[in-house]
């Protein structure tokens, strides 16, 4: 990797452009990627580039970055073609990029993280100053001698930033940066890139939430299956014109329309309490939630503050200490394992589609087998199994679900997140379950896929049945929960009926609003 | 030019069959070279190595009395390493089932009955089961790795066989052999036909259906594959791994301390200080060149078992060291290897590109 950047030609006059991608196509064996997709940046332009999953954007990122290289296209940089042969080019060439998984070292300090990330010999005490001095200059509090494991999902965002801006980027690129933080957070990210962008520093902001772009963007780029659909301004078109460019169509509105009379508990969870599991896991603490018959209970939260221990709890991964604490259709099932939970009605859709929810390798029909083999519908008997009736569960939930396959049976890993979250989720539903308890129903779903899942929560939840949603999609969360409560670190809020929230009241929630006082910190000194 | 390798959308169902037959040929065209480097004639090497062991009848013989302790230790083997537990030391499983068998001839010296022998299979399949029970336990309490664990016990088991031999199993009629009483009668396994072939095959055999079916058509073999692939599915699924590599252990190696008994009780007839030529590990490639499966470990261990005949034949016949045979069996694990690439990747032949292609991904 020692191919140093190139720059051909050389004269071309004033560019009136920072960055130029002309007619990139990028091809992953027959499929195009990217496809003649072109974006223009200007210095000082807060540009969003739109689009849903899949839609392109991280490949078109990538190879602006350097860590791809296009098939056919060119890249220029003030006017001039460059060859960004990797990473390390991009960053010479003063593109920074801040992606939407981080890449830290929990156990060291923030200055030693980004010492780490910078080349050459390091001083410390220098680079720690220097730290706090970008730092306050553009609002990102930062302390250079924190440990990240003990620091919010926020405050890591802002670690990556400040590393960004240590090398002085003229081209900041932002993956999804708003997907993890709380609505106050967000707004002070916006403070930031608004500072920068006045700078003279142009801003690439990948996004797929329409109201930040409205509010931030001066312009945008919106792909859709790897081509350029328009390059709008999006202040000057409304959420729902930009969402029909995304989309390609008007999105299906979710019928909700409730009689909202909900019936008998069937999902208690009282005094739930649990050690966090390792370092870096999060300790549930003194949980109360009671989800009724008829009812979409949410849990809104930022990432990493439980909801997976939380999960894990409910669904009887991980054991409760008493058999009171977790209590499923009136019957105490702390103690009880996820198989025997099942067994009881109930239904569970975890967060990690591959490798949890489903095994990657095993075909849709064993993965079928997955959960479902000790139902009473005959897949396995004495030990035996039927693989015949898998194959035909598995004909019923595709068909019934839109679950689109390439052959009858094919691998899991060979669907894509949107008909693999599909099957996972009808293959729980398909079983009719009292009480169904899913984590992040439509991450990393197309807007298809999503609204056609959320429309069958709400169906189960009408049919009588006691739905539990975990979800950091707040818009998700309005959309179909009747209550929503917040979990932060390790606590869960008193569910509140939706309408009787705002955005800003959850975000405050979000942010801890509710946790017992000095509960944290003792959480802290005994973790 | 340059090659590079693509990712499949799924495991290719051809590259899984064809992987161990494209090895084997990669193994022959090698072994053609070697044999050409010394001076020797390649095709007439690789027929004194391959095809002269199926030629008479009573070199098929030996190779049934070598393939059945392969098959029986590597049906196990195969179903251990399905469910992601790494068990290298059958070796010592199966000494320590041929030492756990033997207490009962050695013992109950007049005892003749049926019963004798089922008792000898029991005990021996119990001994290899619980030797293995060690690296279960250390891996289950103290996530120690069992790959050390079972290897290093191979070498404990065998210094316990030879100590046992020399000491007290010593017979007292044997000229200061080490070795022990001579078995006879039901201390015996029964031979087939007139030959020096004994019921271990049969044993091999159905060792192999049962596991087959296991594997293919039950729950446990299903929770089997699940921990195996991914773990937190196998929880999310209600599977322990604990268990499985509890259930793993012993069944691969209580089936290794039945072929250790069965070689005591068999090509052997008493126990020496040295009852096996490596087939505990000879048993690992075996399951990989049997893809796994019960069924195709039959055919793979009827391969090894072919190249450890030839590998005695080219000793006579061509003069070249015993060792051969093993250089083989490791080019062929390490052609597997390699060639089982192709079953989730394809290759693809670039043309000419610029070398930050290289930097891509």
């Amino acid at each position: 990797m020692t191919e140093k950047l190139s720059v051909k030609g050389g004269t071309a006059a004033r560019a009136e452009y920072l960055l130029e991608a002309r007619n990139i196509t990028k091809m992953f064996g027959d499929l195009a990627a990217n496809s003649d997709v072109t974006l223009k940046i200007s210095p000082g332009e807060i540009h969003a580039l739109l689009g849903e999953n899949g839609a392109g954007k991280s490949t078109l990122v990538k190879i602006i970055y350097g860590a791809l290289q296009p098939t056919v296209g060119e890249l220029r940089w003030l006017g001039e073609t460059v060859n960004i042969a990797n990473p390390a080019a991009a960053r010479k060439l003063g593109i920074g990029m801040v992606f939407q998984h981080f890449s830290l070292f929990e156990a060291l300090s923030v200055a030693e993280n980004i010492a780490l990330a910078l080349p050459g010999d390091i001083d410390l005490g220098e680079l720690s100053k220097k730290i706090s001095q970008v730092s306050s200059e553009y609002g990102l509090p930062l302390e250079p001698t924190a440990l990240v494991a003990d620091l919010s999902v926020g405050e890591r965002q802002r670690i990556e930033i400040v590393r960004c801006l240590l090398q002085e980027p003229r081209l900041l690129i932002m993956d999804e940066p708003t997907a993890v933080l709380t609505p106050q957070e967000a707004d002070q990210l916006f403070l930031t890139l608004e500072r920068l962008a006045s700078e003279g520093c142009a801003v690439l902001y990948i996004s797929h939430r329409l109201d930040e772009v409205k509010r931030l963007c001066h312009d945008s780029t919106i792909l859709r299956h790897g081509k350029v659909v328009g390059t709008v301004n999006p202040q000057k078109e409304t959420a729902a014109s930009l969402a029909r460019l995304m989309v390609g169509a008007d999105v299906h509105a979710i019928n909700s329309n409730r009689v909202s009379s909900p019936g008998a508990s069937l999902l208690k969870l009282n005094n739930l309490s649990q050690k966090a599991d390792g370092p870096f896991g999060v300790a549930l603490r003194n949980i109360e939630l009671d989800v009724r018959a008829g009812e979409v209970v949410a849990i809104a939260g930022v990432a990493g503050n439980g909801q997976s221990e939380l999960f894990d709890a409910i669904s009887g991964e991980r054991l409760s200490s008493t058999a009171e604490s977790i209590c499923i259709n009136e019957r105490n099932c702390g103690l009880d394992n996820i198989t025997l939970r099942r067994r009881h009605s109930s239904g569970f859709v975890p967060e990690e589609r591959l490798g949890h929810g489903a095994v990657p390798g095993f075909t849709l029909s064993e993965n079928i087998i997955l959960t479902r083999h000790s139902d009473d519908d005959g897949l396995s008997s004495s030990g035996f199994l039927d693989r015949a009736k898998a194959i035909a569960i598995n004909e019923r939930i595709t068909q019934d679900y839109d679950v689109r396959k390439g052959k009858p049976d094919p691998e899991a890993r060979a669907l894509s997140g949107g008909n693999l979250q599909k099957f996972v989720v009808g293959r729980e539903l398909d079983r009719k379950p009292r009480v169904l308890v899913i984590n992040q129903p439509t991450w990393g779903v197309d807007a298809g896929a999503a609204a056609l899942i959320r429309q069958a929560l709400i169906d189960l939840a009408l049919s009588g049945s006691a739905v539990l949603v975990i979800s950091q999609d707040l818009d998700e969360i309005f959309e179909i929960a009747d209550r929503i409560a917040v979990i932060s670190r390790g606590q869960l809020s008193e569910a509140f009926p939706a309408s009787e929230l705002s955005l800003e009241s959850i975000g405050l929630m979000m942010a801890g609003a509710h946790e017992k006082k000095d509960s944290h910190i003792t959480e802290k000194a005994s973790a | 030019m340059r090659l590079i390798l693509e990712k499949r959308s799924e495991h290719s169902e051809f590259m899984t069959l064809m992987s161990p037959l494209l090895a084997i040929f990669l193994t022959v065209v090698t072994g053609a070279i070697i044999f050409a480097l010394q001076g020797l004639n390649p095709l007439e090497a690789l027929y004194v190595y391959f095809i002269e062991p199926v030629t008479s009848m009573w070199s098929i013989e030996e190779v049934l009395v070598k393939a059945a302790p392969l098959i029986l230790i590597g049906a196990g083997l195969s179903i251990c390493y399905m469910a992601n537990v790494w068990n290298i030391g059958a070796e010592g499983q199966l000494t320590m089932g041929a030492a756990f068998g033997s207490i009962v001839p050695i013992f109950f010296t007049s005892w003749q009955s049926p019963l004798t022998l089922v008792a000898m299979l029991v005990c021996g399949a119990i001994g290899g089961a619980a030797f293995a029970a060690i690296p279960a336990f250390l891996k289950n309490r103290f996530n120690a790795n069992e790959i050390l664990t079972s290897l290093m016990l191979v070498y404990i088991a065998q210094l316990i066989l030879d100590w046992l031999v020399r000491g007290p199993w010593r017979d007292p009629k044997g000229y200061n052999f080490p070795q022990s009483i001579p078995f006879e009668g039901w201390q015996l396994l029964p031979t087939l036909g007139d030959g020096r072939v004994h019921i271990g095959i049969i044993l091999a055999i159905v060792a192999v259906i049962i596991l087959s079916i296991l594997m293919s058509r039950t729950l446990k073999g299903f929770e089997i594959m699940v921990i195996g692939n991914s773990p937190r599915a196998g929880r999310f699924s209600g599977f322990s791994r604990k268990k499985t590599v509890w259930f793993c252990l012993l069944l691969s190696g209580g089936l290794a301390g039945l072929a250790g008994i069965g070689e005591v009780a068999g090509p052997s007839g008493q126990l020496q200080p040295s009852i096996s030529p490596g087939y505990g590990f000879t048993a690992i490639i075996v399951a990989f060149l049997g893809r796994l499966n019960p069924i195709g470990v039959f055919f793979a261990g009827i391969m090894l078992a072919i190249t450890y005949i030839g590998g005695e034949g080219a000793q006579v016949v061509l003069g070249v060291s015993d060792k051969t045979a093993q250089v083989f069996q490791g080019i062929l694990l390490f052609f597997i290897l390699a060639c089982d690439t192709l079953i989730l990747y394809r290759i693809k032949l670039l043309g000419p590109v610029t070398p930050q292609q290289a930097a891509a991904e």
